[in-house]
């Protein structure tokens, strides 16, 4: 672990002389409220010498978007007795809630194993921290079920072409989320990498948080339960009653 | 029309829970049950988490069962003394339900349990169900009378202490007796996010011996209150309502319960008892299939 730290310590200060990272994201506050069905996001930015001038050479760019992490329980069905029930589980600590990657190539075309594992470039590479002792073979088998999972919720993506360099200066991204998005802060980092090496990186937050209604909802859910469930049930005697009403003169 | 869910924290086609509330609502109105017990496991189909979809069906129980209530009022169709020791049974049941609810909820297997429980409950009663009106169309055919339904209560209920006179019920028997059966209850309303009608009302007729003219208003009154106990209990300990999703369902279901009462004028009884016994045999197979065959999703999580 020490090795590594060095390493990229070493790989750090020999980029004085690298190019210089412009990341921009075209929201950085996402508002979650009524009719809200996902969004869009665009990471764009440009990749400049450090005297201004275009970087002129040929590099490979990853835009990373995580959402927060949670810690979770995760379980595992398995058919005991003729049905299917929860057997197994694990728990990680660390749980991106969002976690969408995209490249101008393949992962595997632009770093080595060691340096995506660094950074966190790819799905294979997620950091989860497993609460507690297992084996590796176990862990893999847990987190490909929780990859697999969020990447068909539309939570976990990878995308080997989602990156757009044009004239070896401007990039572009575009990283959809779905409406099941957890509220937060997001963080999008962006990779510019040479010859397997990261040169530049640079981070831009995104939040994401309900407004207006939505938020005074799930607020008032949270921290005044029983006037929310007297509500709720004042709600649907009402409806109840109306609807009676209504239907009696007709 | 998307309308996003404060609580469910997703993006749902607001026409569609509309729909869906009606479907149940029009099936209350007819067959005088709740239709939680179609709408909980349609929204888990339809993608909302399980916990929510629990605990927000109960309201438009609520909400359906209302004006069902105020009709048998009109007609002497309640028995509020015998309702009201169902209903001190129900509320505790329902506290008892939100404490199984949590427990099993953190050992990971409320949604095997929410399963089973539909699979064994819907197949039995509809198959009784099923039965029972299958010889009824029968005898109707055959020209035959129907045959004469002594009505007892269940030896169990004679043996209990402590007897009381449930006058517009027609019974001398012990409290405990309704008291344990709304507690059964209300434990299945907070856990199934159902009314618990399906069961009730044959309750009532088979193991108690009510009189058949104040059965449905009673379990009626018992259902409103039970299942706004449950929508408090759920709030309270769970916070899993969602009330954007309660008023779509209920947009949908106190409409379709009216329509439902005034188609249910035009069906003979003994075939509508066929249909409903029908839809809840087939909500019970589409259960017990789902238990025995691989699930889509082999993994869930859940917040540590």
């Amino acid at each position: 672990m020490r090795m590594l730290f060095a390493l990229v310590a070493l790989l750090l200060l020999g980029a004085a002389r690298d190019p210089i990272l412009v990341p921009e994201v075209s929201q950085h506050d996402i508002q979650v409220r009524q009719g809200f069905t996902g969004t869009e996001l665009l990471l764009f930015g440009a990749i400049l010498d450090p005297s201004g001038t275009r970087a002129g050479r040929d590099y490979d760019i990853v835009v990373v978007l995580k959402g927060p992490t949670q810690p979770i329980r995760l379980r595992e069905k398995q058919k005991i007795a003729g049905i299917w029930i929860n057997a197994d589980s694990t728990a990680f600590r660390s749980a991106p809630s969002f976690f969408a990657v995209a490249s101008s190539r393949p992962i595997g075309e632009i770093v080595d194993e060691r340096t995506a594992a660094i950074y966190e470039l790819g799905l294979n590479w997620l950091q989860l921290s497993p609460i507690g002792a297992i084996d590796p073979e176990e862990q893999a088998r847990f987190s490909s079920g929780l990859v697999d999972l969020r990447a068909r919720e539309g939570l976990y993506s990878e995308n080997s072409k989602g990156v757009e360099v044009s004239e070896q200066v401007l990039y572009q991204a575009r990283i959809s989320l779905p409406s099941s998005v957890q509220t937060g802060t997001y963080t999008a980092e962006t990779f510019a990498i040479t010859k397997g090496r990261v040169i530049a990186s640079a981070t831009a937050k995104v939040e994401v948080r309900k407004i207006g209604f939505e938020r005074f909802v799930a607020v008032f859910a949270q921290e005044q339960s029983l006037f929310y469930g007297l509500l709720v049930v004042a709600v649907s005697v009402g409806m109840g009653w109306l609807a009676g009403r209504l239907f009696a003169l007709v | 029309m998307d309308v996003y869910l404060p609580i469910a924290n997703l993006s749902v086609n607001g026409l569609v829970i509309i729909a869906l509330g009606a479907v149940t609502g029009i099936l209350s109105g007819m067959f005088g049950v709740g239709g939680g017990f179609l709408t909980t496991p349609l929204l888990i189909f339809y993608g909302i988490p399980p916990t929510v979809a629990a605990a927000s069906a109960a309201s438009q129980v609520t909400g359906a069962s209302v004006s069902g209530v105020f009709a048998y009022t009109k007609r002497n169709g309640v028995d509020y003394q015998m309702g009201g020791v169902m209903v001190a049974g129900g509320v505790l049941g329902s506290g008892i339900g939100a404490l199984l609810f949590n427990f099993l909820e953190s050992v990971g297997q409320i949604d095997t349990v929410i399963n089973i429980l539909y699979v064994v409950l819907l197949g039995t009663i509809g198959g009784l169900m099923a039965r029972e009106s299958i010889q009824a169309i029968r005898a109707a055919r055959e020209g035959a009378p129907p045959p004469p339904r002594k009505r007892r209560h269940h030896p169990i209920v004679a043996s209990l202490p402590l007897r009381w006179r449930f006058y517009r019920s027609g019974l001398y028997i012990s409290p405990l007796a309704p008291l344990a059966i709304g507690m059964g209850v209300g434990v299945l309303t907070t856990l199934m996010g159902v009314g618990g009608g399906f069961i009730l009302v044959p309750a009532m007729l088979y193991i108690l011996g009510m009189s058949a003219n104040v059965v449905v208003g009673t379990s009626l009154f018992q259902i409103l209150f039970v299942t706004m106990a449950s929508t408090m209990m759920h709030s309270l300990t769970t916070k899993a309502v969602d009330i954007v999703l309660a008023v779509l369902l209920l947009l949908g279901s106190v409409t379709g319960a009216q329509i439902g009462s005034q188609l249910a004028g035009k069906f003979q009884p003994q075939k509508l008892r066929f249909i409903l016994a029908a839809i809840v045999l087939l909500v019970a197979l589409r259960m017990a299939f789902g238990l025995g065959f691989r699930p889509s999703e082999i993994y869930s999580v859940a917040p540590l």
